[in-house]
């Protein structure tokens, strides 16, 4: 697990220097800690800052073919690299390095773009095929690993983080609007758009050839969820399911260093850990963060799992004011505005985990994705219960199995709680049905934008955006499936994978690995029955079903407690840090140029004060905070004069042609 | 009636939206239809209004036909308070 960096001259031949390169990869030496190693000729730079995983002595980068006419930069791992590089010496390929990359150099030079398929793993990497003068450049099927790009005078510039574009200093640093109103509705900015104008994102599943100054982009995977015609018996798909979490979770102990597992609880990472303890030799290693305030913390289940694994386990606390006292850095991570605090815990948990000599865990990630655990799955499975009887004084008690796990939960007033949950839907196509209450809540926040943005917004409409990235298949899925579709096609990847996942933990040099994101899980998880991923308000129910024997039964039937951490209330639990009064303050707020002052500044008060219970101003005050922090440490004050040149102590392969 | 109305309203205009502009907000605008408040929002109008008027809000009084506009308010706090 790395970062990756590069430059490629579209048109014709222009120098490029080893010290733009040198510089791409400095900034974001938190991935690749261990080394650095750059290639370049007349048309194409490679970098690459390493941590070294597996062939500790052998997999510097870039890697090379045989003949040295195709190289490559690659972030990420290829776990069934085993077994592909047997194939391929048998096929007459002479390997030089033990490693996972070289690899996707020989299945390229017999598959061309091709070679994508055969891969089992979560990566970005950038191929350079000199003879044919074809950049070939691809990401993982979820986007596990993170690739932005740009454009600038004929070339094409690329990393791993938009800082290392940034290091360049043709490279406009910009808030984008679109961005912003992006993701004050969904969460996130919709790829290719970045929180930047002009910084782009390869989307998930895709790849780009860059060749004769022309550059496709072309998507080569995506989720199916239309039914299969053949229906299996429910202890058949829970025998598979398990069989193939037992094989993906193998396939993700394979390292030369020791892997370890995060804890949270929950069953997702339960299963992981429980597997991993049952199947396979590997030592159970396991990190946990608790909470001090217990209305998020899940220590009890924790400490369960501790035991009934018998785990070596670290757990590290987090107060409010820690949250409050990390969030700056989070930003520079994030590189985008988010609206939870939820990513500030994961950072600290990947320090410990760092600290206590790991680099790599595995996690429950994507679970909840592909068999239906979240509450926003529930809440359409309810509105479209309500809905069927709009006048019934029954079916409303249904609402009190939604949340209740939260102080402030919104079903604590019924009658309320139906009203809200019958909103009118019609403005939207079906397709959004789940998704829309919290579309529309989230929209509200847009109050706070400032004249200017509202002005470059005129008119605009961010769901024929979205709806670009979606396939047309949507429209054939049932409701479940839709809304699991529509959950993974925003939130997984351009969120919980990057704000919450790559960004968090390889800001300390950690990699995630996540089996239930395997390729073959998920288009497993895709087919089944819609009612054995959630039956009636069970969520989970066939992964419950074939786990009964790995966990204890306090796990299997607790209630889903979502992933969260307090937001507002962190920055003034204690004093309020400075930083957080700059950000708020007129000042701050007209350099950015984003939010209304006064307003804002209302916010800030109410929230300061604690009169702020509702996810309405919570998710307000985290996003406006994080845009302007983005705008601080990327606009303002980002190091273009004083950044480090990398560490000359740190071994270095550099090739020049 | 007419202060509880203002004092309503002010309270929703400055704190759920925080703005100046009287106009933002008629007194009969359903709060839910308009997106002025979520499902958590409604907990805070009722913690202002409880505080306010020293009054007690039961839980089955907890219904849009009490809450859901500034008028429907001013007339439940009205007949809460008894004034």
């Amino acid at each position: 697990m790395c970062g990756i960096a590069g430059i490629f001259n579209l048109h014709k031949d222009k120098e490029i220097l080893i010290d733009n390169l040198r510089r791409m990869s400095a900034i974001i030496n938190h991935r690749g800690p261990d080394g650095f190693g750059f290639y370049k000729d007349e048309r194409a730079g490679l970098a690459h800052a390493r941590l070294s995983i597996i062939d500790l002595k052998g997999g510097w980068q870039p890697i090379h073919n045989e003949d040295k006419t195709i190289w490559i930069t690659f972030n990420g791992e290829i776990f069934n690299y085993i077994e592909l590089r047997e194939t391929l010496i048998s096929k007459g390929h002479r390997f030089y390095t033990k490693s996972d990359t070289e690899v996707i150099v020989h299945l390229y030079e017999d598959y061309g773009v091709e070679c994508l398929k055969y891969l089992n793993g979560q990566f970005a990497f950038a191929v350079w095929d000199k003879n044919n003068g074809k950049f070939f450049v691809a990401r993982d099927r979820v986007g596990i690993r993170p690739l932005f790009y740009t454009f600038v005078n004929g070339s094409m510039i690329f990393a791993s983080e938009i800082k290392s574009l940034f290091t360049d200093s043709r490279v406009k640093r910009e808030i984008d609007p679109f961005a912003l109103d992006q993701i004050f509705n969904f969460w996130m900015a919709i790829p290719p758009r970045t929180a930047f104008k002009d910084v782009l994102e390869l989307p998930a599943g895709h790849y780009m050839v860059v060749e004769k100054g022309d550059c496709k982009i072309e998507k080569y995977w995506d989720l199916d969820f239309t039914p299969e015609g053949s229906i299996k018996s429910e202890e058949e798909y829970a025998e598979e399911l398990k069989e193939l979490l037992i094989d993906s979770t193998r396939l993700r102990l394979r390292a030369d260093v020791p892997v370890g597992a995060y804890l949270s609880g929950g069953i997702d990472s339960s299963v992981i850990t429980a597997l991993i303890k049952k199947y396979t030799n590997n030592p159970l290693r396991t990190f946990s963060v608790a909470f001090h305030d217990e209305v998020y913390d899940e220590s009890i289940y924790q400490k369960k799992m501790i035991e009934y694994l018998n785990t070596d386990h670290t757990v590290i606390k987090c107060s409010y004011s820690d949250i409050a006292k990390v969030f700056p850095d989070i930003i520079w991570h994030t590189e985008t505005p988010i609206l939870r605090t939820a990513p500030a815990p994961l950072y600290m948990l990947s320090k410990l985990v760092r600290d206590n000599g790991y680099k790599v865990v595995l996690t429950g990630e994507g679970s909840d994705e592909i068999l239906a655990g979240y509450d926003i799955f529930k809440e359409a499975k309810v509105r479209k219960f309500l809905e069927r009887d709009p006048d019934s004084k029954i079916r409303p008690l249904i609402l009190k199995r939604l949340y209740p796990y939260l102080a402030n939960s919104p079903t604590k007033s019924l009658q309320y709680s139906k009203a809200f949950f019958s909103i009118n839907t019609n403005n939207y196509s079906d397709r959004y049905y789940s998704h829309i209450p919290r579309w529309d809540m989230t929209s509200k926040l847009k109050l706070f934008f400032s004249d200017h943005i509202k002005e470059e917004l005129n008119g605009y409409n961010n769901v024929d955006d979205l709806s670009v990235l979606l396939s047309n298949d949507i429209d054939s899925f049932d409701y479940l499936s839709k809304a699991q579709y529509l959950e993974i096609k925003t939130l997984l990847s351009n969120y919980l994978l990057s704000s919450q996942g790559d960004r968090m933990a390889m800001g300390n040099s950690v990699e995630g690995r996540f089996p239930f994101l395997d390729h073959r899980v998920i288009e497993f998880c895709c087919k089944l029955p819609p009612n054995l991923r959630m039956q009636t308000l069970t969520e989970k129910y066939i992964l419950k079903k074939s786990m009964n024997s790995l966990l204890p039964e306090s796990i299997i039937k607790r209630t889903k407690q979502p992933y969260m951490a307090p937001d507002s209330k962190s920055f003034f639990a204690g004093e309020t840090l400075e930083y957080v009064e700059e950000m708020f303050s007129d000042n701050a707020l007209k350099r950015c140029g984003c939010f209304e002052i006064k307003k804002t500044r209302r916010l800030f008060e109410k929230c300061r004060k604690g009169l702020s219970i509702g996810f309405k101003d919570n998710m307000a005050f985290v996003g406006i905070l994080s845009s302007q922090l983005l705008h601080h440490r990327f606009i303002d004050q980002f190091p273009t004069h004083t950044l480090n040149e990398i560490d000359e102590t740190k071994e270095q392969i550099i090739e020049v042609v | 009636m007419e202060q509880i109305r203002q004092t309503v309203k002010k309270f929703i205009l400055e704190n759920i939206l925080f703005e100046d502009d009287e106009n933002a907000l008629d007194y009969d605008d359903s709060f839910l239809e308009k997106g002025i408040i979520d499902s958590t929002g409604v907990l805070e109008v009722v913690s202002f209004i409880e505080e306010e008027f020293n009054i007690s809000v039961d839980d089955d009084e907890l219904v849009p036909e009490n809450l859901d506009s500034v008028n429907k308010l001013a007339k439940f706090v009205n007949e809460k308070t008894g004034s």
